[in-house]
């Protein structure tokens, strides 16, 4: 059908600088996915800092990380793996026109952001408690090897770096929840949906790594 | 639109799921024995496995035009130059010495 509609401005979505819907969904996915690329290596200059200083202090690195809880982490990444499941569902519910069931993926979605950042919340309040704070305002007592305050800096620049991902992601899914009640997206147009639905699986790809190499060091 | 030629269905998503909670098993299980240095290359292996079912199936990658996948790729080509190097540079150095023991260096400028 959409073949027959190549005169542009038939489509209420269509842009005029387009030729077809289709070419336009290419556009932005092709400009989506750059985007995604320059987060990879924001977040890349972080994780290369990471290996090169836990190259040189493996012992503080290993001590210091003994300070974070491994359960929460773990059932935060099977949080964060459902939360990405559930928006691929809502993209899928989109593309074949059922709109119910794509605003009920999306409110899932936010569900499982919230509840990340809820234990989140848990981890940051018991490490402020007992002073593990990034940089100078590192102040645990009884730490064994020097050193140790690093492995933090990298921990909240890392963990709240991501963190504001979520909540971006959290405002760009209750946008998606209010245009799809609105009715702008259909099968023939989702692209939204479908790119905020990248940038979440992103977010959830860079906490896929940040989870052993923080938590689980050896 | 036009993708609909190859959809991937619900059941893929759910299998998918389930072998990413599978796999995040498995990294905690192996993080529990000593495999010495192999640990972190155990570690980023299955990450990468992870990585690469959330990219092709939740993204969609597989059935993707492949200019989405070059991309990727390309970027993750240049983050692995940038962390090479990096590491490449400091391996081959002498070890980071705090300030006060660098004054000794021979080309130290002592003003006179």
């Amino acid at each position: 059908m959409s073949d027959q509609v190549v005169a542009a401005g038939h489509e209420p979505y269509l842009q005029h600088h387009f030729a077809k819907p289709e070419q336009q969904a290419d556009a932005s996915k092709i400009g989506m996915w750059l985007f995604l690329v320059t987060e990879i290596l924001l977040f890349g200059g972080l994780f290369v800092g990471f290996a090169l200083m836990q190259s040189r202090h493996p012992l503080a690195f290993l001590e210091a990380h003994k300070q974070l809880d491994k359960t929460l982490g773990f059932i935060n990444t099977l949080v964060l793996l459902t939360s990405s499941f559930t928006m691929v569902m809502a993209v899928h519910s989109v593309r074949h026109d059922r709109r119910r069931q794509a605003i009920a993926f999306l409110a899932l979605t936010l569900v499982f952001a919230g509840a990340f950042l809820g234990v989140k919340y848990i981890e940051y309040a018991h490490k402020f408690h007992e002073g593990l704070l990034p940089g100078r305002f590192y102040s645990h007592p009884g730490d064994t090897v020097p050193g140790q305050f690093m492995f933090f800096s990298f921990y909240f620049m890392m963990t709240g770096l991501h963190g504001f991902h979520i909540i971006a992601g959290m405002v760009l899914i209750a946008w998606l929840i209010r245009r799809t009640a609105r009715g702008d997206f259909s099968a023939q147009y989702y692209t939204p949906v479908d790119l905020v639905g990248l940038y979440w699986h992103l977010v959830d790809m860079i906490w896929i790594y940040l989870f052993p190499l923080l938590y689980l060091i050896r | 639109m036009q993708a609909k030629a190859h959809e991937t269905s619900p059941k893929t998503y759910v299998k998918v799921l389930l072998t990413l909670m599978m796999l995040t098993v498995t990294t905690v299980l192996a993080a529990s024995f000593d495999f010495g240095s192999a640990n972190v290359v155990i570690a980023l292996v299955i990450a990468t496995i992870k990585a690469s079912l959330v990219a092709m199936f939740f993204m969609h990658l597989l059935h993707d035009k492949p200019i989405n996948s070059i991309i990727l790729v390309s970027g993750l080509v240049f983050l692995s130059i940038f962390l090479m190097l990096t590491l490449l540079d400091a391996d081959t150095r002498p070890d980071i010495q705090p300030a006060a023991s660098s004054v000794a260096a021979p080309a130290s400028p002592t003003p006179k």
